[in-house]
């Protein structure tokens, strides 16, 4: 390593200048453009989106393959990676805020609204705007926006897909266990598994929302239930679909023995973003389903 | 536009000094007006408080720093105190300041919190007139809930439509320009008042400075306030809360009259909505001239602030009506977009205005401008489709 | 590993003799310091694109009457205004500063993620073009209605809106991107790349500002992305958050709006009051005054600052308890906030003083925003703020913690530090004639705007009644004024980078910090190998 000899164990690698920012950058701002054409029925929108999404897996390609190359080629030192495990850390921080003002809005619309609309609380007299509403959860507001509908019970499919995410949080921790023994076949089949489990809950997921809107008329317009349900469980399911690919990735990578058992700072990454996102599922489970 | 140029006469920097100086120009207020309502002058006084307070603490501010800028100069030769922070007003100052604003605050707070619990909620077992107040866009209606008469057998809340006057109809005896309304809100001095505040469409908020009170009016929520009026009297206020294109246009005129002449006032107003209940339930033809009459009355009030009185509206946001699609074509899909609006647009329903007030409109609409469908609509028409 | 090995053989001609040539030099940039000059550009241009905005503003508030916008217009500039000026002036050019300065002051080589360094600042040009999209849209024949509703876009009324409002979702949330990503960042760079022995108790104070500043914006700017989405889902995919009809509430989007814009204006005052804990103990000739309380009291700012927030909506209808639990807890961020004011009046009783340029701001921001926190308080009293809200009265309460505020801070760390990046001294008297006529026209803008909003005018109206005349013009004079001044700086700013005389490593005779240890300008990669502290 021609490397070793500049940087020791104290410098800091700067890497070089990188064209992928600005990649990254033109590709969300083609993807949201395009949504806020599509949205509005104009045509080039939906060329935009998907320019700007294969921008984004190009970038993902080149961004996380120089970053791959960089680590395998040993050039980061210990602060570095410190530096990569802080930076994902204070990331999921931003998102449990992000989640926690959906959960908020829940709970402000079940608590404190919803009963003012009923005739209690502060704003009681509001009764005089809706005479006979009674604010009973699930609700579809005073006008029944969307429809009678039959909420989405807790202990069907949501049970089951608990069960699920909670088994791929073991089945990460066990392939944790191997990539620290060094025992690659756990390793794999550690990851293959949770990716299994949480391709499974996906597909369950897809499952509940046709049977939503084809058999419980339970839809996006179906009021504040609807909208609120739909909402958290929906920004679930996508995280655990990003979960899932970038775990595929790091099979991948697990397959070609990127890792070591000092080494993998990608592999736990991904694995707290998954711990995360079970987490999220709790709460869920719990505030959505149950309660 | 002779008043502006009045104005500017007015603003020679000369005359901007000696009207500073000699300070009483009424029109040019530096202050809240004087209250006309209890509540009101809680509030004025408070306000007082805190901006002596603020004023104060400011001053303090300038005289420290002011000394310190003039003595502890190094081109005067002083020397810099670099021990200053180990003396024991540094060591401590970190508890001392914060006990002094602590002491400062809590004074705001505590008498705040007095003031705020009399004007806060509304008095219980006392006496009070209901007033509900709904806001348009881009327009106040006012119902006065404890004053209804029978119309159809069901008793119906007196009712006034609020609108700003228009720059020409606006004279030196009104209020003037964007304060002046064509029907103000009328209330009996010596009353405690309850307002309900609420909106058809977006977020307004009611505002007389007077009376001290505001609050925001919601779609689909109903909140409240309460004054008790002390002194006659005209007072304007505006809406407060951005409410779209015209929102410096839904000016608010409270007159507070004496009790006699508000009994009297309320007689004229319970007769006037008879005598147009009477006209409205006539089960008659009307004929085109009576229909486009009334219609382009009613057009011009309720319509044009945003569809404009030639019918050209202001694209994007609000479509003409002359050459309109929908206008010119079945009457079906005009009657429906005028009964229930579209929602997420500004344009709400108007299912609250008689059959013979939508009859005279939609005939209007469909015969004004180059519109000339020949349409003739009848009230018993707007019946079937509600 | 061999392709490793060849790149880098090539990257060290770079490394030691300087930065790569030409626009790869910008657009790739992986340098703190190529990084910090291009957000202080950007927020510069911004600062003017939001300054055309507030100048069209004033030309047409100049006389009662329809003259120069219609209504929807006057709307749209002063929604453009207000973010153009927040998200695009101020906080990029703190984190213009942040980014050079930071990293310099802690004895690091760069920020800890360079690469991610780069992507928060260009994400700020397109979010920028995104947002001017959403100003011009309207303009196309099917571009639908100019947003009306200010930078709160409070629903319903941003449900009436047309297409220009998801545009300005978007950019709304690709600010938030960035501004995440750039918090990131910095909290990790403060975090892991301190030089070996300095203790976080021995950081400059402008790196603490940062620290809390960053934090604030991790915590606050995702549930500012929830609000949007949200309303973005009730506009299109008829959800019903904010419609009373489906079992919503409009003031929902308040809370979480506010949830994340009062915190906000402590993300844009913090840095600027940072940059005072170096200006003023430098020009004071004498250390600063309470190192730890200036720490403990923005902690406490930052903690107060998160729970306060529902004091912008006293008149939606709350109950006594939740009201008066709102205004004690607003009147008591005077105490931390206070206390740091006080500190720097401490710093500089008994100092020995000069004023040049930096310092000049900061005495002003003592002087002036210390007055916009004071009406903050009067503000937050509830009962009066019944007649306070939305008048003209907030309009000024907040130019002058803005302006004075943050922006004053700004200008006094570009002062400070220009010499330093440029390696020229500025022209201290055009300097100083500048902050002159600043000073005094934006007082003469904004001062009498306490006056019409107390006799009645509210805020966000495009005509209004002549009997506010007088004090309108006389804001408007002084605003033509205040705008004009500020050619006067960017002409020193260019001035100073094409030439002048060489600065010193060590521009002011009082100042401390690893910074002025460096070459002026620094080189390309200084503190290659971490600096040691001074036994202090
Ligand atoms: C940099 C930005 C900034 C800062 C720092 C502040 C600081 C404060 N603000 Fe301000 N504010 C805004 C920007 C800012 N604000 C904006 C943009 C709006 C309008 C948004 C919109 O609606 O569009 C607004 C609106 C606003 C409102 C809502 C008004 C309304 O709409 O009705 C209120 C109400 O409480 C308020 C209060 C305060 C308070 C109490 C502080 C405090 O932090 C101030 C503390 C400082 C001091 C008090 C001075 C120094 C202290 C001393 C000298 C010690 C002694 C003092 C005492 C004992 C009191 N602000
Ligand atoms: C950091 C934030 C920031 C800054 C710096 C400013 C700066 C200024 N603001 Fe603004 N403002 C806001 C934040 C800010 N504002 C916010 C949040 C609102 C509320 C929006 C809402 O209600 O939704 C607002 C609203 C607002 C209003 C109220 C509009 C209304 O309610 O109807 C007004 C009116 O006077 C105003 C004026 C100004 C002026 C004159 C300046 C000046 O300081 C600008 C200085 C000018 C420049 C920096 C320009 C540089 C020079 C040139 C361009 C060349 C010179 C050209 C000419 C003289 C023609 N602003
Ligand atoms: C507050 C503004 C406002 C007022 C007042 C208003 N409208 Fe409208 N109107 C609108 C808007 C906005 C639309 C466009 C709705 C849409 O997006 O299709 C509209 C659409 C219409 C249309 C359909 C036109 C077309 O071609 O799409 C008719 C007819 C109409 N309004 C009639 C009326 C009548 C009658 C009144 C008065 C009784 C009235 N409007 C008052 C805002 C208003
Ligand atoms: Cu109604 Cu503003
Ligand atoms: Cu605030």
């Amino acid at each position: 390593m021609s490397s070793a000899a500049h940087h020791g164990p104290n410098d800091y690698y700067i890497p070089e200048s990188s064209p992928w920012p600005i990649v990254a950058m033109l590709a969300v701002f083609f993807m949201l453009s395009g949504t806020a054409l599509t949205i509005n029925e104009v045509g080039i929108g939906a060329w935009m989106i998907l320019a700007g999404f294969s921008l984004l897996v190009v970038m993902f390609y080149g961004w996380f393959g120089q970053v791959i190359k960089e680590n395998l080629s040993d050039q980061y030192n210990e602060q570095v990676d410190r530096s990569f495990r802080q930076g994902m850390f204070w990331f999921i921080a931003s998102e449990v805020f992000f989640f926690l003002s959906f959960f908020g809005s829940l709970y402000y619309i079940r608590m404190i609204a919803l009963p003012w609309l009923s005739g209690e609380g502060y704003l009681a007299e509001s009764q005089l705007l809706y005479n006979q509403f009674v604010a009973d959860w699930p609700t579809a507001g005073p006008e029944e926006l969307g429809g009678r509908f039959k909420a989405m019970g807790a202990w069907g499919i949501p049970a089951l897909n608990t069960l699920i995410l909670l088994l791929s949080g073991a089945t990460v921790t066990w392939a944790h266990w191997g990539l620290k023994e060094d025992d690659q076949k756990k390793l794999v089949w550690g990851l293959a598994a949770t990716i299994g489990l949480g391709l499974l809950f996906v597909v369950f997921q897809v499952y509940e929302y046709r049977h939503a809107y084809h058999e419980l008329n339970l839809t996006l317009e179906s009021g504040v239930y609807g909208s609120t349900f739909y909402m958290l469980t929906g920004f679930h399911g996508f995280h655990v679909t990003m979960g899932a690919v970038m775990l595929m990735a790091i099979l991948v990578r697990a397959i070609k023995g990127h890792f070591s058992p000092h080494n993998h700072f990608a592999f736990e990454a991904v694995a707290w973003y998954w711990h995360f996102v079970d987490v999220v599922w709790l709460g869920l489970f719990v505030f959505v389903y149950w309660m | 536009m002779a008043a502006i140029s009045k104005r500017l006469g007015a603003l020679s920097v000369f005359s901007l000094l000696a009207g500073w100086a000699g300070g009483a120009r009424a029109e040019m207020a530096l202050n809240f007006p004087e209250p006309a309502a209890g509540v009101a002058q809680e509030i004025y006084d408070i306000h007082m408080l805190t901006s002596a307070i603020a004023t104060v603490l400011l001053v303090i501010i300038l005289v420290v720093v002011g000394y310190s800028l003039y003595f502890h100069r190094k081109s005067r030769g002083y020397q810099a105190d670099q021990h200053f922070h180990e003396t024991w007003f540094g060591q401590w100052s970190w508890v001392i300041v914060p006990v002094l604003v602590l002491g400062i605050d809590l004074t705001i707070a505590d008498s705040a919190q007095k003031t705020l619990e009399k004007v806060w909620e509304v008095p219980k077992n006392v006496d009070l007139m209901d007033v509900k107040v709904i806001g348009h866009q881009w327009w106040w209606e006012y119902e006065y809930l404890d004053h209804s008469v029978e119309i159809d057998g069901k008793p119906k809340a007196v009712r006034v439509e609020s609108r700003y006057l228009p720059e020409d109809q606006a004279g030196e005896e009104t209020a003037g320009y964007l304060r002046a309304v064509d029907n103000p809100l009328v209330l009996p001095v010596g009353k405690k008042v309850r307002f309900l505040h609420t909106s058809a469409d977006v977020l307004h908020a009611f505002w007389v400075p007077e009376l001290a009170v505001k609050k925001d009016a919601i779609p689909g929520y109903v909140t409240e306030t309460w004054v008790d009026l002390t002194r006659e009297g005209r007072f304007s206020g505006q809406c407060a809360e951005l409410c779209g294109t015209w929102h410096s246009r839904m000016p608010i005129e409270v007159e507070v009259v004496s009790q006699e002449r508000f009994k009297s006032w309320m007689e004229e107003q319970k007769q006037t909505m008879l005598v147009a209940a009477a006209e409205a339930s006539l089960d008659k033809d009307w004929t085109r001239e009576e229909l486009m009459e009334k219609g382009r009355g009613n057009y011009n009030t309720r319509c044009a602030s945003c569809h404009q009185i030639n019918g050209e509206g202001l694209p994007p946001a609000f479509p003409a009506l002359t050459g309109s699609a929908i206008v010119m074509g079945p009457l079906q899909a005009h009657l429906d977009i005028v009964l229930n609006g579209k929602p997420g647009t500004a344009m709400t329903p108007w299912n609250t205005l008689t059959d013979l007030e939508l009859a005279s409109i939609i005939t209007y609409e469909r015969n004004a401008w180059k519109n000339n469908t020949g349409d003739l609509v009848q009230p018993r028409d707007i019946k079937a489709a509600r | 590993m061999s392709t490793a090995t060849i790149d880098l053989a090539h990257d060290h001609d770079h490394e030691h003799h300087g930065p790569p040539k030409g626009l790869k030099r910008w657009l790739f940039s992986t340098n703190h310091k190529d990084i910090g000059s291009m957000y202080l550009i950007f927020a510069l241009t911004m600062l003017f694109a939001g300054g055309v905005s507030a100048m069209a503003i004033r030309l047409e508030l100049f006389l009662p009457g329809l003259q120069l916008l219609d209504p929807d217009l006057y709307n749209n500039l002063v929604t453009n205004h207000a973010l153009i000026m927040i998200f695009g002036a101020v906080m990029p050019a703190a984190a213009g500063l942040a980014n050079w300065m930071i990293p310099l002051m802690i004895g690091a080589p760069d920020m800890a993620l360079p690469r991610l360094n780069n992507l928060s600042f260009w994400i700020l040009p397109a979010a920028a073009t995104m947002l001017i999209l959403s100003f011009i849209v309207p303009f196309f024949p099917g571009g639908g209605t100019q947003i009306n509703t200010g930078w709160t876009i409070y629903p319903p009324l941003s449900v009436q809106v047309g297409m220009s409002m998801d545009f300005l979702i978007f950019a709304l949330h690709m600010l938030g991107i960035s501004s995440v990503l750039a918090s990131i960042n910095i909290i990790v760079t403060i975090f892991n790349m301190r030089a070996p022995d300095m203790k976080l108790t021995q950081m400059p104070i402008f790196v603490w500002t940062w620290l809390v500043t960053a934090f604030l914006l991790i915590l606050v700017i995702p549930v500012l992305a929830g609000g949007v989405t949200m309303l973005l889902f009730d506009r299109h995919f008829g959800t019903s958050f904010f419609n009373a009809a489906g079992g919503g509430d409009p003031v929902l989007f308040q809370h979480l709006f506010w949830f994340f814009g009062h915190p906000e204006v402590y993300i844009l005052i913090l840095p600027s009051l940072g940059v005072l804990a170096s200006v003023v103990p430098t020009f004071s000739r004498k250390p600063l005054f309470g190192y730890s309380s200036l720490v403990g009291a923005m902690i406490a700012i930052m903690i107060i600052g998160m729970v306060v927030w529902a004091h912008h909506q006293y008149t939606i209808g709350m109950s006594l308890g939740a009201v008066s639990y709102f205004m004690i807890g607003t009147i008591i961020i005077s105490i931390p906030v206070g206390l740091m004011i006080f500190n720097y009046m401490a710093t500089m009783w008994r100092g020995a003083m000069t004023f040049e340029t930096p310092m000049l701001f900061a005495v002003g921001i003592l002087l002036m925003f210390s007055f916009g926190g004071l009406t903050g308080i009067m503000l937050a009293v509830v009962p009066a703020d019944m007649q306070y809200h939305d008048s003209m009265f907030v309009v000024a309460h907040f130019h002058y913690v803005l302006m004075p505020g943050a922006i004053f801070g700004l200008f006094a760390g570009v002062f400070y530090w220009l010499p330093k990046w440029t390696g020229h001294m500025y022209d201290e008297k055009l300097a100083k004639i500048f902050f002159w006529v600043n000073v005094i026209s934006f007082n003469v803008t904004f001062f009498p705007q306490h006056f019409i909003g107390l006799a009645g005018m509210p805020r966000r109206i495009v005509d209004y009644h002549v009997m506010f005349t007088e004090f309108n013009v006389l804001s408007s004079i002084g605003a033509m004024v205040f705008g004009l001044s500020h050619l006067l700086f960017l002409y020193i700013i260019i001035k100073t980078v094409r030439g002048g005389k060489q600065a010193e490593n060590k521009v002011w005779e009082g100042a401390k910090g690893l910074e002025w240890e460096l070459s002026s300008p620094p080189p390309f990669h200084s503190w290659t190998t971490p600096p040691k502290l001074a036994a202090s």
